[in-house]
């Protein structure tokens, strides 16, 4: 993922850089999506988000290589079977749990990631495996630029998703029902939306949308191990980025923190050696903490409105 | 003292009879160390287990009691940031890293005394903590939390690059830090003619410490600050309104817990001998930092005596269940032979704690202790 490259860097390099940059953006995008739908309908930063992210892989992977059914229809399954996982933990818990205080209903999300990180290992093991996706580590040549087959389709891949989400949400009741909600909750209940529906169908897209993050971080040249679904935190830059209310926000923070990664890898070693190696890991968080010291509540994020 | 003077001629007014005896108009009782005979009594109680423990028990244990006391020590300065003043942090392990790379530094390679760097640990966490808390100010609950997973991040880059202090991503040993007090050398404690082993007079100097930082702590909340923290915690705005200046109390008590954190990586290094980087920032140190949560969480949000009950309860626990969990049987079947190994077994155990405490008994242990207290205080009525 990371481009080194020796000597002056070349207009090849700096393509590759920002096509794959694009391409991690978009997964990044994916999880903060997941994030940032359950924030907006219930108000809970969803730190089981990352179990959901990494559930997902591993039921593609229980799909397509153990069980030897086609990729594609793995991927739609495994979609299904994080929508029922999502609604299942706003059964069990959450749905008790809400109003309650950041620091508890966070607190809750986190025990609920290591109970279920835990009982993935316990049930796939521990060891990294290879998903297998069509896709492979193939490359195409265009000219001297080489693009990964997985980046593109994952471009893709994230883009359909994207899309179908962000129709949903604009176009059908459902989505009404879920922005009226997200704006007004008792003004919504008053028109008749029920806010359990809300939340559910809610919980139900961060799961889809988490299992889709999932196989796309494990597809291509990366493996699916145990501390996948770790990589969901540097998916929180991106969504505090572009603010924890907006959808279209986590898209663009996904984008950004990305393309900052991947630009990092390819200039720190050139330009700013004296930073040290692996700056490109902590480069997300170094652009969320300027990001924030601007604007508090991120890009797009709503200004919160306190009363004593 | 107000409110006394104007009650004063109501409570003369009784004819039939006097208040209860626990009716405590003033206040001042509260505010009190040791509120009664019962607590004076176990706080004996304690002193002369302090002193029993290390030589009753098997080394093993001991250590374990050793690393219990590391953590309460974090997870007191934890609670006055979190319990106390309500600002959630998920970067605690940043604060015990540094603390951890001072002993290594300062004590290990320039040979500084054990006091000397002790000092030294509490002053860069004073320091480190003092620069996130502008932070803090500005930005609030969820946003917080994230911001605090960031200074994981840094804190991790740091330890890894800055090598002629942290010896990069080799680590550090520890094994040339002195650690003695006065006369007492703790690395091989001889007392009146009796020789006693490292983790005899660990489990002493750490264990001091403990109570050191809890007497500062609780007389720290039970004063002027310390309900300005409180106010804060319960709505900053009104905090504001009265006259704390809230910007100036998160700071404090982001510091603080910095401090606290600090010294408790001092004894972690010392307990471990040997400082990794990879320990206290990422994906570790959030584990780490959510530790010391779950610490507070099941000890108790907002007690001191609460965050030393959870320290105690997850890492002896924990430490338990991976020593000697495995022959333990789930239904009937060992753990270690049935579908979960005891590193599994402990994460679910862990989660589900905290899962549990927060949606039953969001107060934690404390608050158990609290209602058996009530409940004689208030004998033979129940309400």
């Amino acid at each position: 993922m990371t481009a080194l490259v020796a000597g002056a860097i070349s207009s090849d390099a700096w393509i590759e850089a920002i096509f794959s940059g694009i391409a991690l953006g978009a997964k990044y995008a994916l999880v903060a999506l997941g994030f940032v739908i359950v924030f907006k309908a219930t108000g809970v930063i969803n730190f089981a988000q990352a179990s959901l992210v990494l559930v997902g892989g591993y039921l593609c992977w229980n799909f397509s290589a153990t069980w030897g059914w086609n990729f594609y229809l793995s991927l739609l399954l495994s979609m299904v079977g994080g929508a029922v996982l999502g609604l299942l933990l706003e059964f069990l818990l959450l749905r008790k749990m809400s109003g309650e205080a950041p620091f508890t209903l966070i607190m809750v999300t986190i025990g609920i990631l290591f109970v279920i990180d835990n009982l993935v290992t316990a049930i796939w093991g521990a060891e990294g495996r290879d998903l297998p996706d069509p896709w492979g580590l193939r490359t195409w040549k265009w000219g001297d630029v080489d693009i990964a087959v997985a980046d593109v389709w994952t471009i893709g891949i994230t883009f359909v998703v994207l899309a179908a989400f962000f129709a949903m949400f604009r176009f059908s009741t459902l989505g009404l029902a879920m922005r009226a909600s997200a704006l007004d909750q008792e003004a919504a209940l008053a028109q008749g939306i029920a806010p359990k529906r809300v939340y559910q169908v809610a919980w139900a897209c961060a799961g889809a949308v988490g299992a889709v993050a999932g196989v796309m971080l494990a597809s291509g040249s990366g493996s699916l191990n145990p501390a996948l679904g770790l990589i969901a935190l540097v998916a929180f830059p991106a969504m505090i980025l572009g603010g924890l209310e907006s959808p279209g926000g986590a898209v663009v923070g996904g984008l950004i923190i990305g393309l900052v990664q991947q630009l990092t890898a390819l200039l720190a070693p050139e330009y700013f050696s004296w930073i040290g190696g692996g700056f490109e890991i902590v480069s997300p968080y170094f652009v969320m903490v300027l990001i924030l010291l601007v604007r508090p509540t991120g890009l797009f994020g709503q200004k919160e409105v306190r009363r004593v | 003292m107000g409110i006394a003077s104007v009650l004063d001629p109501v409570r003369r007014r009784h004819p039939g009879g006097r208040p209860h005896h626990k009716l405590d108009l003033e206040g001042t009782k509260d505010l009190k160390l040791l509120k009664g005979p019962w607590s004076k009594g176990f706080a004996v109680a304690l002193a002369v287990a302090y002193f029993m423990i290390p030589g009753s028990l098997e080394e093993q244990t001991l250590r374990t009691l050793c690393y219990c006391g590391v953590y309460a020590i974090g997870a007191i300065g934890l609670n006055i940031l979190t319990g106390f003043t309500g600002q959630v942090s998920l970067g605690h392990a940043a604060f015990f890293g540094a603390g951890a790379y001072c002993a290594a530094y300062l004590g290990s390679t320039q040979g500084w005394p054990f006091l000397t760097y002790v000092l030294a640990a509490v002053v860069v966490g004073l320091a480190i903590g003092g620069l996130v808390g502008p932070f803090a100010a500005r930005l609030r609950g969820n946003y917080l939390a994230v911001v605090t997973i960031g200074l994981l991040f840094l804190a991790q880059h740091l330890f890894m690059n800055w090598e002629t202090v942290t010896g990069g991503g080799n680590g550090v040993t520890v094994g040339e830090a002195a650690i003695a007090i006065g006369p007492l050398d703790f690395r091989d404690l001889e007392l009146g003619g009796l020789k006693y082993t490292f983790p005899q007079a660990m489990f002493w100097l750490i264990w001091a410490f403990v109570a050191l930082t809890a007497l500062l702590a609780k007389n720290m909340v039970r004063s002027r600050p310390g309900r300005a923290l409180q106010a804060i915690r319960d709505r900053d705005l009104s905090a504001e309104i009265i006259g704390v200046q809230p910007t100036r109390y998160k700071v404090a008590a982001f510091a603080i817990a910095g401090a606290c954190a600090a010294v408790a990586g001092v004894f972690y290094a010392l307990l471990q001998n040997y400082v990794n980087p990879s320990e206290f920032g990422g994906r570790i140190g959030l584990f780490l930092s959510i530790t010391f949560v779950a610490m507070i969480i099941m000890g108790g949000v907002g007690t001191i005596y609460g965050s030393i009950l959870g320290a105690l309860l997850v890492e002896y626990g924990r430490r338990f269940i991976a020593e000697r969990g495995g022959d333990a049987p789930i239904f009937g079947i060992p753990v270690e032979k049935g579908w979960v190994t005891t590193g599994e077994l402990n994460g679910i155990l862990f989660g589900g704690l905290i899962v549990f405490f927060l949606l039953l008994e969001p107060r934690g242990l404390a608050a158990l202790w609290m209602r058996v207290k009530i409940w004689f205080m208030s004998w033979p009525f129940s309400y």
